[in-house]
């Protein structure tokens, strides 16, 4: 009846689970009684929860991410700490079994549902406010989007209390995670969270490349599309050719578990070495499906805050497609110790090497954006020069790695470990932080707060040069990664020193959340408010437009004349239409992608136990609310001329206020 | 919103159009069969032979009955199919070009 599923599944003898589960339980019944105190389930439900609006979609995705970046960064600082006690006789206070699940949910959770997140939830707010388009193409895959990515999060947090996630790294390797040695639920939790939060990145993808391929404003040609925009084009470009790949190299996989077939099994023909290819097919554009995106918000960034249009826009424009082309051509060097000869790990170093060439271009073009600028130096803008630092060592030590001799001796060490934190924190997290902070006021209509943006900023910098350059040094010591004890002396000072990094993060942490506390209690004093919608004297489109923008975000749709052409003409003190109003037609908010979600949670949740009745129920449940939403025809209405005059005269109102201010 | 829902425009082609595509495709498979059923080309000719004659029929069926061609309302098509060609193209022949190599190298096949 219950299929696995049975009391002793929950780790009740684990105390850190248990008051781990205390902790969230806590928490979560004091929001929901908090909802249910200030009464506002049905504004949750009508204004968010069943909402198909890309705003408020991209805020719940960065809410989302947030979450799980506290639940990744404990599992961090668990492990830090773990290395720090475990040198000889101490044991530490992780038993093997339950240090590989932390080190396994880790980076499944930081890149699947942290930074995926994040950076959907960016796109999703900025790329049709760039544009000019007043919604995606298909808001209601859009919504559906966000639900099996939130459902793929919750499975993989249901783990920790029901059950055990996946011991064997966060891609699960077979043979290690075929039933012979994984004979728990661990892969499949891995395997069912991924499939799903899979299925909504691909039809964001989609969603994405339709969008900015079809909705531009009238005039915008390719090389007038605002840089941001363009990477995130290319990054759907990326997920639209990658993410099938990883579907069906887990979808084989999953044959092999439940079905007993033999795809990537040591014996009866299966080939081991066959998944390493295909995942990292997959996995190594899904490195850049994240980079990229930050790159566009560096570039926005950067030619804000230097009051300077952005140097070489085309070649940044080339370096971005040619980033992208080349991201699927250099998978091997994730396993140059495979076994492949001196032709296949030669071919895939040179071109691994070759990318650092438009990367390098990227960094010089707003080097030299900032030269002779006048930069403001905020904090979305330290971030981005603490990106092009540290994101500069992570590139050299990669081309060092690049080579397949000196990979020999690198492969699995600390070392890689240290280069692709590098690349990841330095580049993606920064990237996503820097553009949180430059698009906040355009979400919510008013400033993060500079001084703890900026503590923020020095506690992770700082924090992170403490916590991975000692990890560089162990791995050329020769300590390999995913280790649980050790008893090199040598290598003992190094992992307090990184221990001591953790700690330093942790700090830009609570700075950042003390930002977010201190930016909402201050939300009405007059510095933070953002009544022009134009707090930085922006170049695109997004702040053509009210902060927070209406639902249909542009009252006219505005004729575009070149690249910046917002800026451009507000430097020439023109008015940005004369254009009459016209009724809007909008999508309808629908609970369609809520059910859908829960169905799909049921499915993944039964399939994992082997409760086969209520997979069926899950299936059933997703196919019948697919149906019921195809056949539902009241899905669009229109926005009358009366309430988009309304909106524009208190917009105008709002202009007048701040110009009086000044 | 409303653009998805623009209809069904571009060429559905013409009657002759349809009847030489039609004519090509059974040229084609017959060929085919006869590569293999007559013998006439050892095993690893016919093979090649197979190969060659499904990748035009693969484009006769593209250009012939699905209108993929250079005009300007079937670009975006044409670019995608390449594009989505490309792709496959990399990954599977970068997939059995590592795999073959690794095979050898380890001599595990």
């Amino acid at each position: 009846m219950l299929g696995k599923l049975s009391l002793s599944a929950i780790p009740l003898d684990v105390p850190i689970l248990v008051g781990t589960f205390l902790g969230v339980a806590v928490i979560g019944l004091a929001v929901l009684g908090a909802v249910t105190y200030y009464g506002k389930w049905g504004y949750l439900w009508r204004d968010w929860l069943t909402t198909v609006d890309h705003k408020r979609l991209a805020v719940m995705y960065i809410i989302l991410a947030i979450v799980m970046l506290f639940r990744g960064f404990a599992d961090a600082i668990m492990m830090r700490t773990q290395l720090a006690l475990a040198y000889k006789g101490n044991p530490g206070y992780l038993p093997p079994h339950h240090y590989d699940q932390i080190f396994s949910a880790h980076g499944t959770i930081m890149i699947f549902f942290m930074a995926m997140a994040f950076m959907t939830g960016l796109m999703n707010l900025v790329v049709p406010l760039q544009i000019g388009a007043r919604d995606v193409a298909f808001p209601f895959l859009n919504s559906l989007s966000f639900y099996m990515t939130l459902v793929g999060a919750l499975l993989i947090n249901i783990s920790l209390f029901i059950g055990e996630f996946a011991q064997c790294g966060w891609l699960v390797y077979p043979p290690l995670s075929e039933m012979q040695f994984s004979p728990g639920v661990g892969v499949d939790y891995y395997i069912w969270a991924v499939q799903i939060s899979g299925v909504g990145t691909l039809l964001t993808g989609v969603n994405f490349f339709t969008t900015i391929v079809k909705m531009r404003a009238p005039g915008m040609g390719w090389m007038q599309m605002p840089v941001f925009t363009w990477t995130a084009f290319c990054t759907t470009v990326l997920i639209m050719v990658s993410f099938p790949v990883l579907t069906v190299t887990l979808a084989l996989l999953s044959l092999d578990r439940y079905l007993g077939m033999h795809f990537f099994t040591n014996d009866a023909g299966g080939n081991v070495m066959l998944y390493l290819s295909m995942i990292w097919t997959w996995g190594h554009p899904e490195v850049y499906i994240l980079v990229i995106p930050a790159f566009g918000v560096f570039s926005e960034v950067t030619a804000t805050f230097s009051q300077k249009p952005l140097f070489g826009y085309k070649t940044m424009v080339y370096a971005t497609c040619s980033i992208m082309v080349l991201s699927f051509v250099v998978w091997v060097h994730h396993f140059f110790t495979m076994g492949a000869g001196a032709n296949v790990n030669t071919f895939f170093g040179i071109m691994t090497m070759i990318i650092a060439v438009p990367t390098g271009v990227k960094i010089f073009n707003w080097l030299f954006t900032m030269y002779k600028g006048r930069v403001e130096f905020t904090a979305p803008m330290h971030w981005t020069l603490g990106f092009m630092i540290t994101f500069s060592i992570g590139g050299m030590t990669g081309v060092m790695m690049a080579m397949p001799a000196a990979d020999w001796i690198l492969h699995n060490s600390l070392f890689l470990i240290a280069h692709f934190h590098n690349v990841i924190i330095g580049g993606v997290y920064f990237g996503y932080i820097a553009g949180m902070g430059f698009w906040f006021p355009k979400a919510f209509g008013f400033k993060l707060n500079e001084a703890w943006g900026k503590r923020a900023f020095w506690c992770w910098f700082v924090g992170f040069y403490l916590a991975f350059i000692p990890l560089y040094v162990l791995g050329l010591e020769g300590m390999t990664r995913r280790m649980n004890h050790y008893d090199n002396p040598d290598w003992y000072p190094w992992m307090l020193v990184a221990e001591v990094g953790a700690i330093v993060i942790a700090l830009g942490i609570v700075c950042q959340l003390t930002q977010l506390y201190v930016s909402i209690r201050d939300r009405n004093l007059p510095e933070n408010l953002d009544l022009t919608g134009d707090p930085w004297n922006g170049r695109t489109l997004e702040w053509s437009i009210s902060s927070p923008p209406p639902a249909y975000n542009f009252a006219v749709i505005p004729d575009i004349h070149g690249l910046d052409t917002f800026h451009t003409e507000k430097q020439l003190g023109l008015k940005a239409h004369g254009k009459p109003l016209a009724p809007i037609h909008m999508p309808k908010n629908t609970s369609a992608g809520v059910f859908i979600g829960l169905f799909s949670f049921i499915l993944g949740f039964a399939s994992i136990w082997y409760i086969w009745w209520l997979a069926a129920i899950g299936l059933i449940g997703i196919v019948a609310t697919m149906i019921l939403r195809s056949a539902d025809r009241d899905v669009d209405y229109y926005v009358p001329v009366s309430e988009i005059e309304h909106n524009e005269e208190v917009y105008s109102r709002r202009i007048a206020a701040a110009q009086a201010a000044e | 919103m409303a653009q998805a829902h623009a209809a069904h425009d571009g060429s559905h082609g013409s009657y002759s159009s349809y009847l030489i595509g039609f004519v090509l495709a059974v040229i084609l498979t017959v060929a085919s069969f006869a590569a293999v059923m007559t013998h006439a080309l050892s095993p690893g000719m016919a093979l090649a032979a197979l190969t060659v004659l499904a990748v035009v029929q693969i484009v006769v069926h593209l250009v012939f009955f699905l209108h993929l061609n250079t005009s300007s309302e079937q670009s975006w098509n044409l670019m995608c199919f390449i594009f989505a060609a490309a792709s496959v193209i990399v990954i599977i022949g970068g997939t059995i070009f590592i795999m073959h190599d690794t095979a050898i190298n380890m001599m595990s096949r």
